[in-house]
């Protein structure tokens, strides 16, 4: 067997989130490899586009319906924008899942707390929507998510409708406001002492810049949280997605194997140091 | 591949026969590669006829120097290596791994590279490259880390079959001896030759080398000529004298991340990435596609690349290692450090490679044994 061959799938949905997002969902178009596929949140597929290359992005669809496999991208790069042009019924190669996901299961019963920077951070909307699916087996939800400017935010009414949810609550920031942000300004590490934490039930699941999810385990460990019960998606250059290539190498871990997903005290060593 | 043990009775090979293990080795289906001159450097390359072997040619190595001499020694193994050995013919420098063939349809179509190859015997390997493929054996085949086996090089492994020469001539630039790898090679091997004057001691290390080896035409060897064998050994290992500062340099690297030599070096270095090219251990690779013209196929390839360059860690929008000392740090820190934790070993196993075919001769003995050193 070739671990690097991708299978056919075809465009079945294209929406365009933002000028710069879009989701694509994806059916494998062999039923035989449709009815075997199984993921977890946090896990990925590398996407090919005919002729032009692979990239790594999360799926953020839900686990238990693995025949239509739920891509959100951002256009930031040559595979990315060329993907970003392609219609509906449309065929590309996928190849999947990889890595290590959300540690989901050991979560339940606990408050979570999602943490995320940046635009459309697609593996913690995994999670997202995976608790809100299942929001009986959790406790309390936090949704804490900072972006730069306030026009950034994407699915604006999804954030306010979740946060009329019993039990849920979301806590958005951005470092530039606009006339009718009704949230706050300025660093996301802020609205901590707004969340209620409490450090001896709470899960954490983090992706965004490294330089915020920095300053988030700062904010956290003065809240008492333990660093075991911080899991945070590393992103680094992956081109093989099995633990060959190299790219990937955050120390001695291969992300694309032992994470992207990690628990922080498997990082932490490295976390700090610029340069890997 | 299981049975590996050195026989214990050396037999004797006399020089004159030499062409007889190329010629049974042609018999059972190998194509033979082995050591000539070409360019100015030893490289391996088709052998069918012995006396394109390097006979009377020495090899001088220094930081940023390869050089090769002649004389007239009847020897055709008195050299240490030159910049390749086994890494080009198990992982390839470039190679596809599947196309993509667009139907009429607007339908795709994969398909592997499935080309089975001709087994292939090397004559010639030294106990460093035998190392060096031990690692990669790891990384491709035995699913280390828990990567998925490669098909490529696990079926030109298959194919394979090593005749490792003990190397008499170590380099200036090697340090096999203080990495534990050589100059005499352990395991690893299907036939085993200890070079002398007059020919060469052979044992087998597997089932397949034994059925070669009953094909020659061999005499036991004398106990002088085994004696002879072990202090060519010996004289070799002492010949050597750089060395790393410990076996495992891990903690203490990574212990000294903000050293102030990973500035130094990286004055000195040009980040040209010869290191990671001649290195036997490194496997990084770049995957990328080329079409072809008319647009009906699109082949998916692999080739070598280095941490030494801003692509290997560059995401959209930043890249991880923006310069040279961080570049230069990964490469450090992986090879002597986090190997351990990846393989149980270092990475290094002292060929000298990237000290020779350093533009600027920079020397990993020496910059490891700078930061590891008590001062700092």
């Amino acid at each position: 067997m070739n671990p690097y061959l991708p299978a056919e799938a075809e465009i079945v949905e294209r929406i365009q989130e933002s000028p710069a997002i879009f989701t694509l969902k994806l059916r494998l178009c062999d039923p035989e490899l449709r009815a075997a596929y199984a993921f977890a949140p946090g896990q990925f597929n590398m996407l090919y586009l005919y002729g032009a290359g692979e990239v790594p992005i999360s799926i953020v669809s839900d686990p238990q319906e693995p025949d239509l496999l739920e891509h959100t991208i951002r256009a930031v790069g040559r595979v990315t924008d060329a993907l970003a042009a392609l219609p509906a019924g449309a065929r590309l190669g996928v190849r999947g899942p990889y890595g290590r996901g959300w540690p989901l299961r050991q979560a339940e019963g606990h408050d979570l707390v999602i943490v995320t920077g940046g635009l459309g951070c697609a593996p913690v909307v995994s999670v997202i929507n995976y608790v809100l699916m299942r929001r009986a087996l959790f406790g309390t939800l936090t949704i804490i998510q900072g972006v730069t400017h306030a026009e950034d935010l994407l699915w604006r009414e999804r954030y306010a409708r979740w946060n009329a949810l019993p039990d849920t609550q979301v806590l958005l920031s951005a470092d530039h406001g606009s006339p009718l942000w009704p949230w706050h300004v300025g660093r996301v590490t802020e609205v901590f002492d707004d969340a209620a934490i409490d450090p001896v039930r709470a899960i954490v699941m983090m992706c965004g810049p490294e330089a915020m999810m920095r300053a988030a385990v700062r904010e956290l460990g003065r809240l008492g949280v333990q660093e075991q019960a911080i899991y945070l998606s590393m992103e680094r250059n992956m081109q093989c997605a099995v633990g060959h290539c190299g790219h990937c190498q955050y120390g001695a871990a291969f992300v694309c194997r032992q994470g992207p997903v990690f628990a922080y005290p498997e990082v932490s060593a490295l976390f700090d140091v610029r340069g890997y | 591949m299981d049975d590996r043990t050195q026989s214990p009775e050396p037999q004797f090979l006399p020089r004159a026969r030499l062409q007889e293990l190329v010629d049974a080795l042609k018999r059972a289906g190998f194509r033979c590669v082995g050591p000539t001159v070409r360019d100015g450097a030893i490289v391996f390359d088709s052998l069918d006829a012995v006396d394109t072997l390097p006979f009377g040619i020495h090899d001088e190595q220094q930081p940023g120097s390869y050089r090769l001499h002649a004389d007239d020694n009847a020897r055709a193994f008195a050299w240490a290596n030159g910049p390749q050995a086994l890494k080009p013919l198990l992982f390839a420098a470039r190679e596809v791994l599947w196309r993509a063939r667009r139907q009429a349809d607007g339908s795709l179509r994969f398909d592997s590279e499935q080309a089975a190859p001709q087994p292939l015997a090397v004559i010639g390997v030294r106990a460093c490259d035998l190392a060096a493929l031990a690692i990669h054996d790891q990384h491709f085949v035995r699913q280390a880390h828990g990567a998925s086996p490669d098909p490529a090089y696990a079926r030109r492994r298959a194919a394979l079959f090593l005749v490792a020469v003990n190397c008499s001539d170590p380099a200036a630039t090697c340090f096999c001896a203080s990495t534990g790898d050589g100059p005499r090679a352990s395991s690893g091997f299907d036939i085993l030759l200890d070079e002398l004057d007059d020919g060469y001691l052979l044992s087998c290390g597997s089932e397949a080398g034994r059925r070669i080896a009953a094909g020659l035409v061999l005499v036991p060897a004398r106990r002088e000529q085994s004696e002879a064998a072990m202090q060519q050994s010996a004289r070799a290992e002492r010949k050597m004298t750089r060395r790393l500062p410990g076996r495992n340099l891990r903690d203490t690297l990574f212990g000294r991340l903000e050293h102030p030599r990973w500035n130094e070096v990286a004055e000195r270095c040009l980040s040209c990435g010869n290191c990671t090219s001649v290195c036997p251990t490194c496997f990084c690779h770049a995957e990328r596609e080329q079409q072809q013209i008319d647009g009906s196929e699109s082949a998916h390839l692999r080739e070598w690349d280095s941490c030494f360059t801003r692509g290997h860690s560059q995401l959209h929008g930043y890249v991880v290692r923006p310069d040279t000392r961080t570049r230069y740090r990964q490469w450090l820190t992986h090879k002597l450090g986090s190997w351990h934790d990846q393989f149980g070993r270092s990475g290094c196993v002292g060929c000298g490679r990237c000290i020779a075919w350093c533009p600027v001769g920079i020397d990993i003995t020496e910059e490891a044994g700078a930061i590891c050193s008590e001062q700092r």
